[in-house]
Formats: structure tokens, C-alpha cells, sequence
């Protein structure tokens, strides 16, 4: 009797407050936090907000006791090219799930095929085993996901270790939450050859290349991060570079942007170094200026294919 | 007379409360992960209190943040030793204990025949005195 659904006059008593519960799961901070510091990601942010919103819902419903006896599978995969934050946003993921209480602990373990298959037979499983213990309550993260398969060898022991993780991922649905990431088009292949992979996960997320304008945003961002920032002039050049960059190979969104930045620091720092007899003062340790930027490769006329 | 009122053997902790529930198992487990101690799962078919130690189930756990995993190798081992006593230990790896600071028994076998006192002649007429298991008498793997 207890268990029958509420007629419509209780109903209304037992009306919940979904922003309150959101509130109180403290899990609108990570959200903001994300929102804040991820520059455009905007499909990204959108699942986000949608798996958020799930499982407060999920949980008004547990409150009523109407949720199903199957928790939602929130297995998923990020793909996208290098660079465009899918670690970064895994490890926000952790902590957003554990906040809405979906997983109890919220640490992200993060390993690649190595960790995960062995190298002779019989070593695999223990292995991607022991690397499962250590994900529950918690966020299994696979980088470059598409290296445990390897169709030319048919031998290959990653199979086996896929085998022991669909296990895990329909299994222990309630202890592990798995996200495997890689470029899109290898796991598009991965998953082709693994439908079973494919099917047990819910939430494929694609992330976009940033466009120059957010490619700056970010790199002012990790300047601030540092405690430097750019002369009027530097602006102007590192613009200049981005779009450079941006065409040539090998490019790798931010963790480019983070490779130049680094190369100016050296480069500003040279620059200080050579007038140290004048002394210094906190403005200029503090500025990149246009100099930094522009004696990069990229700016020579005769610049060929190349990375600096 | 009988001396067999009590038939569990009482070894580590918890011993003389009746068997863990899941749920405490988990509990306890989560209060060693907390301490940072490496779980091990071990299992015997010679519960002497001589036997310190026993066959390991599996390689010890470290870097476990959840105590699901451990209880996941305690069912495993359950389910393949289902005759014999199992114990979950932790170890604590800091300075001056090096040690497992808990350990207690999750699994036991369905009956426990308990111990036999045996009394070994010395010399002069000094007596001496060691229990042996009833169970110990017949061979490995066929105990319970």
C-alpha cells in the first residue's frame, strides 16, 4: 500500500525544490567554476549542464521513491583533437559527479593502455583489474583509449583487457564511472570494431577546436595563472602568432598556446638578463613584450614547417 | 563433560561478535583506507594461533580510494574458498608500525570442530601442553 503512487492531493505536499537540492550538492560552484575557466567548450558545458540537471532530478525522484532500480549510466567518451581540454574537463567531471552523489569518492584515476594491458598471457587481467579497484567510488579516465585495440594483431592482449572493462562498466555500474578519450576519428574506428563499447556508453561528447579569439582568452588566462602579462604591443603579436600557428602542423590548441607562452617566458627572460646592469623593475619582470613573441620561428620569412 | 560450548575460533578483532554483515565489513574497511593501511585478503584451511601466516588471496591493495574493490576480492575469494577461514588484514606501512594494525575474519567454514589438547611427556614428570586442530588432522584442502 505504502509503495502505490501518491494521489494527487499528497502530491502537492511532497512537491521538492529542485534549485535547493542543486544548492545544496554544492555542485553549481564546479558548474560556474567550469563555465568560468574553460574558455568556449560550448557542447561540452551543455552535457554538463544536462547530466547536472539528470541527476538532480534522479535524485527528487529517489526522494519519492520512483527512481528506477537502475542507476543512469553515465559512462562517456571525450573526443576531440589534442589540446582541447578533455583532461581538464574529466577531472571537473569527477568532482561534479561526486558533488550530485553520484560517486562516492570523486578522485580521477587516469592511465593509458600501458596500465591496463600486460605483457604476456595472464598478466592483462590482474591488471586492468587492479586499475578498476582503484577507480571505485570514483572516475576511471582512459587516454587514447583507441590503443587497446589493435585489429592488425590478433594476438594482442588489449582485447582481453576491453573484455574485463565492459564487465567492470555494466557490473559495478554504481562503483565506477569509466571515461575513455582520444582523437575523433581513431575512436570512431575504435568503436566501430567494439559496438559493445560503443553501446554501453551514453554520453559521447565531441569537443571543438577553439577558434582564435578563444585561443587568446585562454592564453591570457594562463598568463594571469603566472603572474605576467602582455604589453599592448604583445597583444597585437601574440594575435599574430595564434593565427599563425593555427596553420601549421602539429598544432595542438592550448597546449600549444602553453608551449609558446613558455618559449616567451625563456625569451623575456634573455632580454631582462642581457640589461640586468640597469636593473630591473616589478613592471618589466612582470611584462611579455611584443619582442618575446615575435622573434619566434613562425615570424621569419623563411620560416619552414616547424613547431617554434 | 563438555568443553565445546564454543566452537568459533576467536583470532584479531571482532572475533567473539557474531559474523560481519557487508556492510560492516565495508565500514571497516573504510575506516583502514582512511588510515592509509594496504589491504590484503588472506585464507587459511589451519587456523592454529601459531599459523600467523596465512596464504594470500590475490596481491596486497594499495592506493584504493573506495572500499568497494576490496570487498569485490573478498567475495571472489568467498566464492572460491567457500571452506575456509578469511581475513582481511591492513597494513600500516608508517615508521614504528610497519605492521597490519587490523585484521579479522569475514569468512569461515560452515562447521568448526575446534581443538584437541595434547599432553606431550618431558622429562622427570613435567608435562607439556599444545592443542592441535581436530579439522588440521586430515590434509590440506580437505579440512572443512
Amino acid at each position: 500500500m505504502a509503495n502505490l503512487p501518491l494521489p494527487a492531493a499528497s502530491a502537492q505536499e511532497e512537491c521538492l525544490d529542485l534549485a535547493a537540492m542543486l544548492r545544496d550538492s554544492h555542485a553549481l560552484e564546479v558548474i560556474e567554476a567550469l563555465d568560468r575557466d574553460l574558455v568556449g567548450l560550448a557542447p561540452v558545458k551543455t552535457r554538463i549542464q544536462e547530466i547536472a540537471a539528470l541527476l538532480v532530478v534522479e535524485r527528487a525522484r529517489a526522494q519519492l521513491g520512483i527512481a528506477g532500480d537502475q542507476p543512469p549510466s553515465l559512462h562517456m567518451s571525450f573526443t576531440g583533437n589534442p589540446g582541447t581540454g578533455k583532461t581538464t574537463v574529466a577531472l571537473r567531471m569527477a568532482e561534479i559527479l561526486h558533488r550530485l552523489g553520484y560517486v562516492r569518492k570523486g578522485h580521477l584515476v587516469s592511465v593509458t593502455r600501458d596500465d591496463l594491458v600486460g605483457q604476456y598471457i595472464g598478466h592483462t587481467a590482474p591488471k586492468t583489474r587492479e586499475v578498476i579497484k582503484k577507480a571505485m567510488g570514483g572516475v576511471l579516465f582512459i587516454d587514447e583509449a583507441y590503443y587497446l585495440y589493435k585489429p592488425e594483431n590478433e594476438r594482442d592482449y588489449g582485447q582481453e583487457s576491453i573484455e574485463i572493462l565492459l564487465q567492470a562498466m555494466e557490473n559495478n555500474r554504481d562503483d565506477l564511472v569509466v571515461i575513455l578519450a582520444g582523437y575523433k576519428d581513431r575512436m570512431d574506428t575504435f568503436f566501430r570494431s567494439n559496438p559493445g563499447m560503443s553501446s554501453r556508453i551514453a554520453h559521447h561528447i565531441d569537443f571543438p577546436d577553439y577558434t582564435p579569439d578563444e585561443l587568446f582568452a585562454i592564453a591570457e588566462i594562463m598568463l594571469d595563472r603566472m603572474h605576467y602579462r602582455l604589453s599592448e604591443a604583445g597583444r597585437v603579436a601574440l594575435r599574430e602568432y595564434i593565427v599563425l600557428r593555427r596553420g601549421r602542423a602539429h598544432f595542438a590548441n592550448a597546449r600549444s598556446i602553453r608551449n609558446a607562452l613558455d618559449r616567451a617566458r625563456l625569451r623575456q627572460a634573455k632580454r631582462l638578463f642581457a640589461v640586468r646592469a640597469a636593473g630591473v623593475s616589478r613592471d618589466a619582470l612582470m611584462t611579455i613584450d611584443a619582442d618575446d613573441i615575435r622573434a619566434s620561428r613562425l615570424f621569419r620569412s623563411d620560416a619552414t614547417e616547424g613547431t617554434a | 563433560m563438555t568443553t565445546r560450548s564454543v566452537t568459533r575460533i576467536t583470532q584479531g578483532q571482532f572475533s567473539f561478535l557474531p559474523d560481519l554483515t557487508d556492510a560492516q565489513i565495508t565500514a571497516q574497511i573504510e575506516y583502514a583506507l582512511k588510515r592509509g593501511y594496504a589491504i590484503n585478503v588472506e585464507y587459511t584451511d589451519d587456523p592454529h594461533p601459531r599459523n600467523t601466516y596465512w596464504e594470500m588471496f590475490g596481491m596486497p591493495m594499495f592506493d584504493l580510494k573506495d572500499p568497494a574493490g576490496i570487498l569485490m576480492e573478498i567475495n571472489n575469494c568467498r566464492k572460491t574458498f567457500p571452506n575456509h577461514y578469511v581475513r582481511v588484514t591492513g597494513f600500516d606501512s608508517s615508521r614504528g608500525w610497519e605492521t597490519p594494525r587490523m585484521s579479522f575474519i569475514v569468512n569461515r567454514p560452515p562447521s568448526e570442530p575446534g581443538f584437541a589438547l595434547v599432553r606431550t611427556e618431558g622429562p622427570g614428570r613435567s608435562v607439556q601442553y599444545t592443542i592441535s586442530s581436530y579439522a588440521a588432522q586430515r590434509p590440506e584442502g580437505e579440512r572443512y
